[in-house]
């Protein structure tokens, strides 16, 4: 599935989008972000409420397909610039990260 | 490629908002000398651990990566307060971390395991007072 895809069919808001055909080739939650540094792969959807900028460079580090904000966690307008720059795909659900992680794969 | 290439970079000791740009960019920079996705993911994600430490721990401190043909080294030295037991500090969950940095998703205890996890190698050098050195080696 890509990232467009994921978007129109979760309907999420689009905060930042680079990439919209990366294709999504699995998936990790967590707001810790050394853990996440530590387990998610390169082509995760990665759900977190976290949404201070250092996830932005966690997001480009670990080379994720996209982030997904969830809970509709507020974002500092500085964080989605540090997305723009960085060329990461960042979106946001009012669901929770439970919620839409299940969602995602019953897709 | 005969002489190894040399990247250094001043880890700002008091933004914690910008840590991680020193590891962003040799991330950028082994992309473009065409090091593998999954090299530059184990050196880029240990130099941020390591940052990310150093910001935390020592105020700052200095980056240095060396890439020759078959490996990549990372060099991260601080005159922070050092380590009094560095078998501690390698546990997973083990953290000094103040509660601030808590609050930003950081200070699990990971990060020395991590950097571990990451490289070929690591050696730790330090002494409390004086600082601490930390040397990572990551093989391709």
């Amino acid at each position: 599935m890509t990232v467009n895809e994921l978007i129109d069919k979760l309907e999420l808001e689009v905060l930042n989008l680079e990439e919209g055909d990366r294709q999504i080739e699995g998936g990790y939650t967590g707001d810790l972000l050394s853990w996440v540094m530590g387990r998610a792969q390169s082509g995760d959807m990665w759900v977190t409420i976290m949404t201070n900028v250092n996830v932005i460079a966690v997001a480009s580090l670990v080379d994720c397909a996209c982030v997904v904000i969830a809970e509709n966690a507020e974002i500092g307008d500085e964080v989605i610039a540090k997305a723009k720059a960085q060329g990461i795909n960042l979106l946001r659900t009012p669901l929770s990260s439970y919620k839409i992680c299940n969602e995602q794969i019953l897709l | 490629m005969s002489e190894p290439i040399r990247f250094h970079f001043d880890v700002d000791g008091d933004n914690f908002s910008s840590a991680g740009e020193a590891s962003v960019q040799v991330k950028r920079m082994l992309r473009q000398i065409g090091i593998s996705p999954d090299v530059i993911r184990k050196v880029s994600v240990a130099m941020y651990e390591g940052e990310i430490n150093m910001v935390i721990h020592a105020n700052g401190g200095d980056a240095d990566v060396i890439v020759e043909p078959n490996k990549i080294t990372i060099v991260l030295k601080d005159v922070g307060p050092g380590i009094a037991d560095i078998n501690l500090a390698m546990q997973e969950g083990y953290s000094t971390a103040p509660e601030n940095v808590r609050s930003l998703g950081f200070g699990a205890g990971m990060g020395l395991p991590n950097m571990k996890r990451y490289t070929d190698d690591m050696k730790i050098e330090s002494e409390v007072g004086v600082g601490t050195t930390v040397t990572m080696t990551v093989l391709f």
